[in-house]
């Protein structure tokens, strides 16, 4: 067995855990830390597909900053009734359950019979070209520019829009 | 990378978006909804980058670099959103933050 396909194996089952772990934690808290490491199983599986950049940058954005800033306002806001927040309805529950299976099989069903995708052959060095930091910033300041400096002031935006909400009470 | 088929990438997403899914509508904390969308976000960008890759083709972790710039943004203005709502009500529970409900 190939080193690659051990560490897949281990990364995806590891992203696949948390994931159902996080959702089904009563505590808050606990959910975002295993949030955090689905995250940083993410971070694994886009090093073993080459995209060196987008790894790094998920650690640093997601696991980072991101989660940092649901963790500060778990802790601020006031999570003692989080028992009581937790959906007891079997109702909704099993319906819910039931959508995102259906969801999943849609999918599972595009991937393995839509297209025959399994015909596409990786190219290992366009792969670790295409991942590398200087092809996407070559993309990013020369065909997306525009777009570029459109996510620049999204993102200003969306401090001051933050500032302004979180700033005064409203009526 | 090569020895791996990729619809191994892509069934992990696909499960990790109905996960997603299965999270916004079980849970009641609006900050565990938050979470779940961003776990969404999360499986969309393990998508693009696995079709990018096995393209040798950068432009789809060019928009993996879009989305996560707007998830940022998003994550901002929502949890400002939560703590203004937790201020008016003192509560997270979705089920009673329902004022544009009639």
């Amino acid at each position: 067995m190939n080193i690659q396909i051990i560490l897949f194996i281990v990364l995806a089952s590891v992203a696949a855990v948390s994931s159902v772990v996080m959702i089904t934690r009563k505590n808050a808290v606990i959910s975002a830390v295993f949030l955090v490491l689905n995250f940083f199983a993410l971070a694994g599986l886009y090093l073993l597909l080459n995209a060196q950049f987008i790894a790094v940058v998920q650690i640093i954005v997601y696991a980072g900053a991101i989660m940092v800033l649901f963790l500060f306002v778990l802790m601020l806001l006031n999570t003692e009734t989080e028992h009581k927040l937790f959906v007891d309805k079997r109702a909704i529950k099993f319906f819910s359950i039931l959508v995102s299976a259906f969801v999943f099989v849609q999918v599972a069903y595009l991937i393995f019979f839509g297209h025959p995708s399994r015909t596409l052959t990786p190219d290992e060095a366009a792969s670790v070209k295409a991942g590398t930091i200087q092809a996407i910033g070559q993309q990013l300041y020369t065909n997306y520019i525009i777009p570029f400096e459109i996510a620049g002031f999204l993102l200003l935006a969306a401090t001051i829009g933050a500032l302004v909400l979180a700033k005064k009470k409203f009526e | 990378m090569s020895s791996i088929p990729m619809e191994y990438y892509l069934i992990l997403s696909a499960f990790m978006f109905s996960v997603g899914v299965a999270g916004v509508l079980i849970r009641r904390n609006a900050i565990v909804v938050f979470m779940c969308i961003e776990l969404m976000l999360n499986s969309a960008n393990l998508t693009l980058v696995t079709f990018s890759s096995y393209l040798g083709n950068s432009i789809g972790q060019v928009f993996v670099f879009f989305v996560m710039t707007v998830a940022a943004a998003e994550a901002a203005v929502g949890l400002a959103i939560i703590i203004a709502i937790f201020r008016n009500k003192k509560t997270v529970n979705i089920d009673e933050i329902n004022i544009f409900k009639w």
